[in-house]
């Protein structure tokens, strides 16, 4: 027993709010790369991504492909942790607490409640408070993104509609999320209470983004990112940062197109650089228009 | 007192906390993204980030040559997390082809203390503070495996598993601290460089 109360107040202290968050911020101003393989996984790497996402099928694989997408065999996801010394994410389907309990115990540095995965509850996501992992979670708008960090996400991405590398519904989401702020924080004291019951959000989450005039983590943009530009163009608006899945892997250059959207994502403000950077990228995915997109096939709109 | 311009290297991290924490401090905080605006900056913190892909965008956008020249010329600079590698003359576990900035005579080893799920919070008893501990944020963090005869140690924990780990140093004008002080309110860390850069220019 220690007998002086310095060192019992000096035991680190693992898997708290401010470490979750914390781990978020250190993303910022990055690119973070979905792969399915070892290799995949060093050419990310190579190209300066702040972070991959472990999974089996890119979402526009998935949506080729059809079925029930789930997590990814453990064997995968070890082997993407062994490839590369950058922190390595992981994909559990919404409400599917068993799956991102598995993906815990690998030691994955991120765990994504995804939509692009098949929900496992149609009621209730992840009780995320539970896990020393943080967790990322889509939103649409800022009363999801709110009953989201309630539940215990340390990060918010906007959802867009990924697999389509259309960055239309990405743009959408992130002004959504974004405009839905800049109200807030227009608001006067007495009306944030009515604003939270509007919003479906807690109260107290609401005053504090009023106060902070942003989200109180860190808000990374997705869903259908497939060129610098469009990365420029999502931190313009306003993210933080950016998730690039089926964008990268499924162009005709993955490697040259993923350090231009690296390149592009830190010198977003300058058009000189995002033209220089875009040039002989090759073939960019072909992309699917979203309003061909049958409402069943839409992920943007699993969780709520 | 003059407010010293202080840049925060912003090609990838929390850019945004450390300039926050640089004006609180009493510092005129401004991005340095390119190798003119170099030039421009009484000091520079390095901020918390991935260092590799910090060390790719600096080879890319030709920081690194105007960076060390500046270093080499007495610039103050403060590196927290990934700012302590890019100071590191030495590091061990970071890629084959990962530069630094350099400038501090320590070995730093990358993601020491673990994965995420090792991140903690702990007190450090940091020496330029010494009436309380400063609270240490710990991400991914690193550790300084050793240091050479003309760096002095500024914070060493004091217990629990990592005791003895060194996780604070100064050589001249260079800081590195393993934690980030920047996520946290307790301004005294910067405060404490912010008072090296108004004794250095």
């Amino acid at each position: 027993m220690s007998t002086t109360p310095a060192t019992a107040e000096s035991a680190p202290q693992t898997g708290t709010q401010l470490v979750k968050r914390g781990m978020a911020e250190q993303l910022k101003g990055g690119v973070i790369m979905d792969v399915v393989t070892p290799e995949q996984a060093k050419i990310a790497e190579d190209a300066g991504a702040v972070a991959v996402m472990a999974l089996e099928r890119v979402p526009a694989d998935i949506r080729k492909d059809g079925g029930v997408a789930r997590m990814s065999d453990p064997d995968m996801i070890e082997g993407i942790i062994n490839a590369v010394s950058i922190p390595v994410m992981a994909k559990a389907r919404i409400g599917h607490f068993v799956e991102a309990q598995v993906i815990q115990s690998l030691g994955v540095d991120y765990i994504d409640e995804s939509e692009v995965l098949t929900p496992a509850d149609e009621v209730n996501h992840i009780n995320k408070w539970n896990f020393t992992t943080p967790f990322v979670c889509g939103a649409t708008n800022l009363g999801e993104a709110l009953r989201r960090i309630a539940e215990g996400a340390a990060m918010i991405r906007s959802k867009g509609e990924a697999g389509t590398g259309n960055v239309v519904e990405a743009t959408r989401h992130m002004r959504t999320i974004l405009g839905d702020i800049r109200k807030l924080a227009a608001l006067e004291e007495d009306e944030l209470f009515v604003a939270a019951k509007n919003l479906q959000a807690p109260y107290a989450l609401v005053k504090e983004v009023a106060e902070l005039g942003k989200l109180p983590v860190v808000m990374f943009t997705a869903g259908g990112i497939a060129t610098p530009a469009d990365a420029a163009m999502m931190m313009q608006l306003g993210a933080e940062g950016v998730f690039v899945g089926s964008g990268i892997f499924k162009s005709g250059d993955p490697a040259k197109r993923a350090k231009a959207i690296v390149e592009a994502t830190t010198h977003f403000e300058d058009a000189d650089i995002i033209a220089k950077v875009s040039r002989g990228l090759g073939e960019a995915m072909v992309g699917i228009n979203i309003d061909t997109l049958p409402e069943s096939e839409r992920y943007a709109g699993r969780g709520w | 007192m003059s407010s010293p311009t202080i840049g925060v290297l912003a090609v990838q991290g929390d850019v945004r906390e450390h300039a926050v924490a640089l004006a609180e401090a009493g510092a005129l905080a401004r991005p340095v993204r390119k190798p003119e605006e170099i030039a421009e900056v009484d000091a520079l913190v390095i901020p918390g980030g991935e260092s590799t892909t910090m060390s790719k965008l600096a080879v890319t956008f030709g920081l690194f040559a105007p960076l060390r020249e500046r270093v080499a010329a007495g610039m103050p600079v403060y590196g927290s997390c990934a700012g302590m590698i890019m100071l590191a003359d030495k590091i061990l576990d970071g890629r084959a082809d990962q530069e630094t900035v350099g400038g501090i005579d320590m070995t730093v080893r990358r993601n020491a203390f673990g994965r995420q799920n090792q991140s903690f919070e702990a007190d450090v008893a940091f020496k330029p503070a010494p009436e309380s501990p400063v609270h240490g944020v710990f991400i991914r963090a690193p550790w300084v495996e050793s240091v050479g005869a003309g760096v002095e140690v500024l914070a060493t924990l004091e217990s629990g598993p990592y005791e003895g780990r060194v996780v604070a140093v100064r050589q001249g004008n260079l800081v590195a601290t393993s934690f980030h002080p920047e996520l946290t309110p307790d301004r005294r860390v910067h405060e404490y460089f912010v008072g090296l850069v108004r004794d250095a220019v």
